[in-house]
């Protein structure tokens, strides 16, 4: 039987079971953002603690939407307003925040790790939206279920990550994931951002300098957002990443014609990515965006509904109710 | 705990027997068969909606649609289900506005899978009518629900289930009275 989530802190700690039957219970959720109504009551009187401790829009508001349709409520601290500024430690605003007995906390930290220690301190499921550069796991898992309906399965294929591995937890926990599915990773970019260390995140990495060599027989091409405030540090200037790194129409041309194209967001048009390619119709940032909102609420519906982890599991008992 | 077979309530012919008889009284009270439409609440009202379907147009010659409902998103009872209740698509690909429903399930019983079911549809459009049709009714209602079509009313204890087995799931055909005993 499939363990029970408890937390979803992190990609690598998953097994194929357990990322296929979350893309699976997506599924329904997906088809659910088409109903007239979007608002179940699954989790009234549930409330979910968003606590954001590093700036987001769109990841932020993906999450309060997802808690929302399914009928819970939300308790939002934002970094700005925190009181963090005021010098307060991490655990002491989570202890604070718990005190106010929420049923789960999604929390994003600009320290690594941050996600996994407020789990072990506290008694409620935590999902991490992103700690530091370690990992951002729901947007892997939204990336996969992407790759799987565009291209019907999630196993094997050749998988170009393009642009700042190093400082990407997006990087990091898409290659957790897409190895974990055999996939054939490379990783490409000014090679300050793609070091040797990088390789042992999965077996078979490959890196190259060269997005032509990167893109030739690429079935999905991960465009990763150009961290501008990097882009001053010499010794590469943003005019010439764009000559050598963006993902233009032309260069798009040298992947297979079905390549897919995905970015986490925001896209910098004319910078990592050539608006044409963005605009066009290999590219599925819209579908992720979409795709992001049917995988939180299947995460939030399973670590917050559902009997708590120790109640004994009734599956056995066939009632006339539970059909 | 322990599951004993009390019984069988009704064999493989008797239950297409009965599906024929309700698949007659539902276009009958129907007024012919527009806008009718039949919902399967999964998982065993699945292949009964499909059955009655394919019952109406043998005789009356008529397409009626079918949509399949998954009501876990919808009970009240979510947190004693079991700590991984599993959530499953609802397929409906007919508008539900202005629609003459019947929800389709095996056994009627405390009527709380029906209160989701229609939860459910409402947050689909608003449906002109929607009646019940289920394979049983064992009884012992906790809500107001009741059924315009029955296959057949049977009387049970709290202990005891009633057990549908369809070829579709189950690769078998019949329906069981099963007793808990402690």
């Amino acid at each position: 039987m499939l363990q029970r989530l408890q937390h979803m802190l992190d990609i690598e700690s998953l097994t194929v079971e357990q990322i296929s039957f979350i893309l699976d219970q997506s599924k329904p959720f997906q088809e659910f953002q088409r109903h007239p109504l979007k608002k179940l009551a699954t989790l009234r009187g549930k409330t979910v603690a968003v606590a954001f401790f590093e700036a987001s829009t769109r990841t932020r508001i993906s999450f309060t939407t997802a808690a929302s349709r399914l009928g819970a409520d939300t308790m939002n601290l934002q970094a700005e307003s925190s009181s963090l500024k005021k010098g307060e430690s991490l655990i002491d605003t989570v202890r604070t925040l718990e005190a106010m007995r929420p049923d789960g906390i999604v929390m994003r930290h600009s320290s690594s790790g941050a996600a996994a220690f407020v789990a072990q301190r506290i008694d409620v499921p935590v999902l991490n939206a992103g700690d530091g550069t370690h990992e951002h796991p729901t947007q892997a898992l939204l990336d996969a279920l992407t790759i799987r309906d565009r291209k019907q399965k999630l196993d094997g294929w050749n998988v170009t990550i393009l642009g700042d591995i190093l400082h990407s937890r997006v990087a990091r926990s898409n290659i957790h994931l897409l190895s974990k599915f055999g996939a054939r990773i490379t990783l490409c970019g000014p090679a300050m951002w793609i070091p040797r260390e990088l390789e042992s995140l999965a077996p078979g990495l490959r890196r190259t300098a060269r997005i032509e060599e990167a893109l030739d027989g690429a079935d999905v091409i991960i465009v990763l957002r150009t961290q501008t405030e990097r882009l001053h540090e010499p010794p590469l200037a943003a005019g010439e990443y764009i000559l050598e790194y963006q993902l233009t129409a032309e260069r798009l041309r040298l992947a297979p014609s079905d390549a897919l194209v995905m970015h986490p967001g925001p896209m910098i048009r004319g910078l990592e990515i050539d608006p044409a390619v963005a605009d066009g119709p290999q590219c599925a940032v819209l579908e992720q965006v979409t795709n992001g909102l049917a995988v939180r609420m299947a995460l939030l519906y399973h670590l917050i509904g559902g009997a708590p982890v120790d109640a004994p599991h009734p599956a056995k008992e066939r009632s006339n109710a539970a059909d | 705990m322990r599951v004993v077979e009390k019984r069988q309530l009704l064999s493989a012919q008797e239950i297409d027997r009965t599906l024929q008889r309700v698949a007659h009284e539902i276009v009958e009270k129907s007024g012919g068969a527009k806008d009718l439409a039949f919902i399967g609440v999964r998982r065993r009202g699945v292949p009964l909606s499909q059955r009655l379907a394919r019952a109406v147009k043998g005789f009356a010659h008529v397409d009626v649609p079918v949509g399949t409902l998954d009501i876990t998103l919808y009970r009240d009872d979510l947190s004693t289900v079991g700590p991984q209740p599993v959530v499953q698509s609802t397929d409906i690909d007919f508008t539900v506005d202005d629609r003459d429903l019947v929800i389709v399930d095996d056994v009627l019983y405390t009527g709380r899978t029906i209160r989701a079911a229609m939860n459910g549809l409402f947050d689909l459009g608003r449906p002109k009518r929607i009646r019940l049709c289920v394979l049983i009714d064992r009884g012992h209602r906790e809500l107001p629900v009741e059924a315009s079509f029955i296959g057949s009313t049977v009387q049970t204890s709290d202990t005891e289930i009633v057990e549908v087995r369809l070829q579709e799931i189950d690769g078998e055909e019949r329906v069981m009275l099963i007793d808990r005993i402690p």
